[in-house]
């Protein structure tokens, strides 16, 4: 039979069948059904189990609060774990599998555990597997980690899209029930930008799920009304199926909209979108939770929220049981049985606690057959509503840190503390229970805040309802409790638990959340915690108010990791930025590697080459040999200008610079203001108030942050201007003993003669024939070499017009591979050796900063432990036996020593196969390494399982004098 | 957060990087501060829990540096100003 | 009240009610040989050290809130010793030895689970790097292994080795790495102390110094004056605020660190991942949540709260990295406060005051030091000598120059 537990009524949609799969059997419910409400449709009770002692659970609440029915939703890689089953609308197709059982649900075999709970109880496991001391890898732990978790990851990568939106608006309302449709209305009718959020897929919260009327008409088409001119509203935004999960600082609020769960196939479009939402003023208008009891075996499936109870029942169409027993602590709980009776559902009992009446037990395994009273008697029913009272959802109003106060009137928490700076709570959230109060308070709030934000047309009147009585009574346990009783159903917290918590110290609220797990569950404890503080309370004998509470933190309700990560995914993870002459590489059989954000050629492989090496010994070669083109557009350049822009450069870095004549480049030296090098390249003198500097690739972002630091923070007056250039150039390394050759081709009218042109030497010129380009005779391979830059949109054609200018010299393409050999072999230093760690004196450059002016860096430089004499120095280092290869990280000893931290000596920081020498060699960080030239001692890498014996050398490796350069 | 830029008005906070105290506009002179002063200026902070003035850098906008005023316990904004003219109102000049 | 398996039988039959309190809740003593300001992880274990190795009992600890309300409750509960430089190295290497025989050591459960971390890196460089850094460890007596592209792919598969936009070239690989249930470590320590005679005094803030001619003679206190020795500073994330009444301002700057936690999940990862060209950390904790974190904001807060960006910023790297972790929802994020420091390395020292000594500067870094920071505190407060691992926490180290400097950024503690 199906949907035996159908019943009239509701707002489902009994013309469009859908049909879905629970633990591969295929049932079917409606259009408007939660996965939750057609699975009691069909009569299904079990489904799930708990956490440790694997206990049969059924379906305990009707929305995101749910903490027993959580499933493994869909298939394959879309699968989805622990979601509720109380919140997935069912769509054709659905497949659902229940969670966290060995062997089929009805039968887990993980069940035993429920017979060992005498030994599990509170904090067990921090009071064993302690020995042998080797079996908590091996034995205990395994263990523990193979019961661990509920549902599974796909293992495999999501394959949905989420998107991340911006929205920004007057007023943000968040919950669309009574107060929020009430609120939403009078802003959005005042002329405010407003956003009513729900996470619903139905506006009206409670409004659908109970019989109140509101203006003359059902809640439910109140709402429905009211939705509809809220849509139909120029300056109003509904969104449904959105939560509003996190409060942040200025007004931000974080949002999920799910676009696509609600359907069988996302089509292609994103399945969520994470929307930031900046608002001027928030409405906190989320309703409450109601909450349980505690009474034995108060788990069963078929123990149900009262509440849950009639929105099954009004919603859904669906009875949750055919003999219904109501266990209330307040009158909201008697109008289940009104409800029940209304739609001709057997009422077998109702158990007023307020009168001494309550529920002992519950009997039945899977489900409940019968409960047992106080007083003995017991009464046949197969499900059990429950109201233990309501909770106000001040969720949010805890994102900053606010606390909620004990209101003994709601019995509950209330708003209190410091809200959020800009949010308002109304209806129940803010402990109004009763329905026309609500309305009038959230239209209150709204009007209120109009008035604040200076809104000016009519907000309207608010609707009109009558208040149900309210009328609760604390009441958390039952006395003479035997049994176990639960409080924390997902995490298997019971009263004995929090009792004993108690009992061994763990009093205060925050150590019995940690101790007893209470709250940490996937729904954060929201049908458990005041439950579980009243408990704590009566344990330690101070009231509710005493003990306090808890705090609830972001999100509201659990969101997807991939919403968060938004499309920064995959290759989409972070921006490339190609250089200019990439197309070109990439026809050029280039391979590519990550430079920061770059994307540089590392080699350009040949027909023929058989590994990297190929390639890049071919590379560095023909660069020594005749001449090589590499594109150099990555390095930073900034353009500095004006009256004080030598003076400016002379600060910040460590060299002087206020003498560098105009046509001429000068190495320049930066350091931090802590004295530690922090960049190098080479700055342009073009005119008397004109320079262009360079930085590495990796701090160009980085350089220029600092100089305009420097600029307006600490010499506001200094008349210069800055501005990046690194995109607006393309720039080439051209190097090698043809370069200048190549370059007599391709440049206009320039004398390139050493005379004239000399190394250091910049102009600005034109190429072929009249392309603006700026020329620089500087070199980091050591050779006779230039950079040439010209506008980027030129960079393309200038690589390929200077490929064919190199043709008669046989010029090739390098790309930073070689580009390092070169330069190791030289023994210029990059960000291997400038790591942020290095002094200027370490690098053998203590030479260069300047004792006669002020710059960033200069005083600190000076402290002792950065001046040492035995200190680190940059050396080179070749092995002895010649065919070996050298590893970048080994680190020196002395031959004799033992291999211990003790007798470090220092490290090799880069390492190369010199084509040149026909040998690897390295450079590297040696104690007093300028003065052991000539020694011979072990470069140990032990994670590299190598030994070797190197001598130490000059780190210019190749033409130490530097005639190359300036020939 | 937001930050509201005095020639922009209020901007994403996600737009900025942050330096730290703004003491760091108070930076001695290299050749002549003793090294006690050099010290405490790069190394030691009030680091209030309170009202903190504080550098930040429009990196993805106009490359103001600003003097942010904000609370290190709410993370209200209380005001935003150039930090040029922070540093001019010191004493800082050429 | 000694723990095992057989006193879980026991107290299993007879009804869980034989079960004693962890600690007692005692009033303070006018006065106390040492007195140790803060009941985190770090303050625990200096008085738990105190007592068991130097014979130090007569200590109290105050804590402003409840035991462990500090960052030992607040963390992503990694321990590892993968460090460079000379000035740390040893010093969580000693850690690790603590933490290898912790439980054993104090009788309570921990679950120190040494189930490996594993640092991604994505460029040779960083690779280079990381050899020089296993090379260190090796040398400082620590497990280290540099693992290539297919080794990798081999023990965690799911991790995006095609599609990345920064592709895995190796990573760093410690095995005695692992995590440790962190709230367990305050209240084992606070345990073994208060069997040794300390008194932790809850609900106890500490407002103000006894300082008399630079001498520290005790502290003022929400329930009154208490007279010491010697007084430890050990409340890092607020070490500013505490030295401020001693009128001591320090090189730190106190930062919010957020950190989550996805559902439940069966588990999968078998120990720490660390993303090389992201901000993400991650490892699975024995009930199955994906425990997670990145970067710090980057402004200074003592909020412990976070916001947007970085959360965003996390779960990108997340996502980038190991791309199966989608369809996991976030369960919970938090904030912590950082000391922050100028180095990014920590302080184990005496102060210009007398009788006041520091504990401070631990960044992000504090959970794992938890053990070494106490021994190696306790040994200072009682010998009045720096411990051999910590003689390189000096708070006149700047004035030196001799920075301890793993990152290499510098003065600027947002960046560390």
């Amino acid at each position: 039979m199906t949907q035996a537990m159908r019943i009239d009524g509701g707002m489902v949609d009994r013309s469009r069948t859908l049909s879905f799969s629970w633990n591969g059997r295929w049932m079917t419910g409606y259009h408007g059904d939660t996965l939750a409400s057609a699975l009691l449709a069909n009569g299904e009770r079990l489904v799930g189990r708990s956490f440790k002692y694997h206990r049969p659970r059924g379906i305990f609440a009707s929305g995101s609060e749910e903490p027993n029915a959580l499933v493994q939703l869909r298939e394959g890689a879309a699968q989805e774990p622990n979601t509720r089953a109380t919140t997935i609308e069912l769509f054709e197709g659905l497949n659902a599998a229940s969670q966290n059982h060995r062997g089929p649900l009805a039968f887990d075999l993980m069940a035993a555990n429920d017979l060992l709970s005498p030994f599990l109880s509170a904090g067990f496991y921090y009071k064993t597997f302690m020995w042998p001391k080797a079996f908590w890898e091996r034995l205990y732990e395994p263990l523990i980690r193979a019961s661990a978790g509920l549902g599974r990851l796909p293992m495999q990568p999501d394959p949905d899209v989420y998107d991340h939106g911006f929205l920004h608006c007057d007023l943000l309302v968040i919950g669309a029930g009574p107060t929020g449709l009430s609120a939403a209305l009078a802003a959005a009718r005042s002329g405010l930008r407003v956003i009513l959020a729900d996470e619903d897929f139905v506006p009206g919260g409670r409004l659908n799920a109970e019989t109140h009327e509101v203006d003359e008409q059902s809640g439910a088409d109140w709402a429905a009304a009211v939705t509809a001119e809220l849509a139909a509203s120029d300056n109003a935004r509904l969104m449904t199926r959105t939560t509003v999960y996190g409060a942040f600082d200025h007004g931000i609020y974080g949002a999920l909209e799910r676009r696509t769960d609600h359907l069988a196939d996302a089509g292609g479009k994103p399945r969520q979108v994470l929307w930031r939402i900046y608002t001027r003023r928030a409405l906190l208008s989320a309703g409450a939770t109601e909450r349980s009891m505690a009474f034995g075996n108060n788990d069963r499936p078929g123990v149900m929220l009262a509440g849950a109870v009639r929105t099954y029942v009004n919603r859904f169409g669906v009875a949750p049981g055919r003999k219904v027993a109501v266990f209330t602590n307040n009158d909201d709980g008697l109008r289940t049985a009104e409800d029940l009776g209304e739609k001709g559902i057997e009422v077998a009992a109702v158990i007023d606690a307020r009168k001494g009446d309550f529920v002992m037990d519950t009997i039945g395994r899977s489900g409940i057959r019968a409960v047992r009273l106080g007083d003995g008697r017991r009464v046949e029913a197969d499900c059990l509503a429950v109201s233990g009272g309501w909770s106000p959802n001040v969720h949010l109003t805890c994102h900053h840190r606010g606390r909620p106060v004990w209101d003994a009137d709601v019995v509950g928490f209330v708003p209190g503390g410091e809200l959020p700076s800009g949010m308002s709570v109304a209806g129940a959230a803010n402990g109004t229970m009763t329905l026309a109060a609500a309305i009038r308070e959230g239209h209150g709030a709204a009007v209120g805040i109009a008035g604040d934000l200076g809104a000016e047309r009519s907000p309207g009147t608010p609707a009109k309802a009558a208040d149900e009585s309210f009328a609760a009574a604390p009441f958390w346990q039952v006395a003479g409790l035997r049994k176990r009783a639960w409080v924390d159903l997902q995490n298997d917290v019971t009263t004995k638990d929090v009792r004993q918590s108690h009992q061994e110290g763990f009093r205060s609220v925050e150590h019995l959340k940690r101790y007893t797990t209470l709250g940490m569950a996937t729904d954060q404890g929201r049908t458990a915690n005041v439950l579980g503080l009243a408990l704590m309370a009566d344990a330690a004998g101070k009231s509710i108010e005493e003990t306090g509470t808890t705090i609830f933190r972001p999100p509201y309700t659990p969101v997807a990791i991939g919403a968060f990560a938004g499309r920064a995914r995959g290759k989409h993870f972070r921006p490339h930025r190609l250089t200019p002459s990439h197309k070109w590489a990439e026809e050029n059989g280039a391979d590519f590697v990550e430079a920061g954000m770059w994307l540089r050629a590392q080699w350009f492989k040949r027909p023929g080459e058989k590994g990297w090496r190929d390639s890049v010994d071919r590379e560095a070669s023909r660069v020594r040999k005749s001449v090589g083109i590499c594109d150099v557009t990555t390095l930073g350049k900034i353009d500095i200008q004006g009256r004080d822009a030598a003076e400016f450069l002379n600060r910040v870095y460590a060299n002087a610079f206020l003498k560098l004549p105009v046509g001429k480049v000068r190495y320049g030296l930066m350091l931090r203001e802590d004295g530690i090098c922090y960049d190098d390249g080479t700055t342009a003198r073009l005119s008397e108030s004109h320079f262009v500097m360079t930085t590495t690739t990796a701090n160009a972002v980085l350089v220029f942050r600092n100089l305009e630091f420097a600029r307006q923070c600490l010499w506001p007056d200094l008349d210069v201007h800055l501005i990046s250039t690194t995109d607006g150039w393309a720039q080439f390394a051209v190097a090698g003993p043809k370069s200048r050759a190549l370059l007599s081709k391709v440049v206009d009218d320039l004398d390139l003669s050493n005379d004239a042109f000399p190394f250091m030497a910049c102009a600005e010129c034109s190429v072929f024939g009249g392309t603006p380009a700026r020329l620089f005779r500087i070199s980091f391979s050591g050779e006779l070499a230039y950079e040439i830059a010209v506008p980027a949109r030129y960079g393309d054609s200038m690589m390929r017009a200077l490929m064919k200018a190199g043709e008669e010299f046989d010029a090739v393409p390098y790309g930073t591979e070689a580009l390092g050999v070169l330069r190791i072999e030289k023994g210029h230093v990059a960000g291997n050796e400038i790591t942020g760690q290095t002094t200027a004196r370490m690098l053998g450059l203590r030479g260069m900063v300047s004792r006669s002016k002020d710059a960033i860096g200069l005083k600190l430089s000076e402290r002792d432990a950065m001046n040492e004499d035995d200190g680190m120095r940059l050396a080179g280092f070749r092995p002895v036996d010649r065919s070996v290869i050298l590893t970048a990280g080994a680190h020196f000893l002395n031959p004799g020593d033992s291999a211990d931290m003790a007798h470090d000596q220092g490290w090799m920081t880069s390492v190369a196969y010199s084509p040149e020498l026909g040998m690897s060699v390295g450079l590297g960080f040696l104690k007093r390494g300028t003065d052991r030239i000539g020694e011979t001692i072990r470069a140990y890498s032990p994670v590299r399982d190598q030994d070797v014996i190197v001598e130490v050398c000059s780190p210019h490796h190749v033409d130490p004098d530097g005639v190359r350069q300036r020939g | 957060m937001i930050i509201n830029h005095p020639l922009l008005g209020p901007r994403d906070a996600a737009e900025f990087v942050v330096l730290g105290d703004a003491c760091l506009i108070d930076r001695p002179d290299g050749m002549n501060a003793a090294s006690e002063e050099m010290h405490d200026y790069a190394y030691v902070r009030d680091n209030p829990a309170g009202e903190h003035r504080e550098l930040w850098y429009h990196e993805q906008g106009d490359r103001s540096w600003l003097v942010v005023t904000r609370s290190t316990l709410t993370h209200d904004v209380i005001k935003v100003e150039l930090a040029r003219d922070v540093a001019r109102a010191r004493g800082r000049s050429r | 009240m000694r723990y095992s398996a057989l006193r879980i039988l026991k107290e299993g039959l007879t009804g869980n009610r034989g079960w004693e309190p962890v600690w007692r809740e005692p009033e303070p003593r006018p006065e106390y040989d040492i007195v140790i300001i803060g009941g985190g992880g770090h303050g625990l274990s200096t008085a738990y050290y105190l007592a068991k190795e130097f014979g130090e009992r007569n200590v109290a600890v105050l804590e402003k809130g409840w035991l462990g309300s500090g960052n030992v409750g607040r963390n992503t509960t990694i321990i590892r010793s993968n460090y460079l430089l000379e000035g740390n190295q040893p010093f969580y290497e000693f850690s690790l030895k603590l933490w290898e025989g912790l439980e054993q050591d104090f009788n309570y459960n921990a679950m120190v689970s040494q189930r490996g971390i594993l640092n991604l890196c994505h460029s040779d460089p960083q690779r280079d790097a990381f050899v020089r850094r296993a090379n260190a460890m090796r040398l400082s007596g620590a497990d280290a292994m540099v693992l290539g592209p297919d080794e990798i792919r081999k023990m965690c598969p799911y991790l995006d080795h095609e599609n990345a936009r920064f592709p895995i070239t190796g990573a760093l690989w410690q095995p005695r790495g692992g995590t440790v249930r962190h709230d367990a470590v305050a209240w084992g320590y606070a345990r073994g102390a208060d069997k040794r005679g300390v008194d932790i005094i809850q609900n106890c803030e500490v407002t103000g110094f006894d300082i008399k001619n630079g001498r520290c003679l005790g502290v003022e206190t929400a329930k009154g004056p208490i007279k010491a020795r010697k007084v430890a500073m050990c409340a890092a994330g607020s070490s500013s605020r505490v030295a401020a009444f001693a009128s001591m301002r320090l090189p730190i700057e106190s930062h919010v660190l957020q950190a989550f936690v996805s559902e439940g999940l069966k588990p999968v990862l078998p120990g720490v991942i660390t993303f090389g060209a992201g901000h993400f950390y991650v490892s699975q904790s024995d009930k199955g949540g994906l425990v997670f974190g990145g970067d710090i904001d980057g402004y200074n807060s003592y909020a412990q709260r976070g916001n947007l960006p970085v959360v965003e910023d996390v779960c990108e790297g997340g996502m980038a990295i190991m791309p199966m972790i989608g369809r996991a929802r976030l369960l919970r994020m938090w904030g912590g406060v950082m000391d922050m420091s100028m180095d990014g390395s920590p302080f184990i020292d005496k102060t210009h005051v007398e009788g006041l000594y520091l504990n401070a500067g631990w960044c992000y870094g504090g959970f794992k030091a938890t053990p070494a920071s106490g021994y190696c505190y306790a040994h200072l407060l009682a010998t009045d000598q720096p411990h051999e691992t910590a003689r390189f926490f000096r708070l006149d180290r700047f004035r030196q120059g001799a920075m301890i400097d793993e990152k290499g950024v510098g003065a600027q503690p947002n960046l560390h």
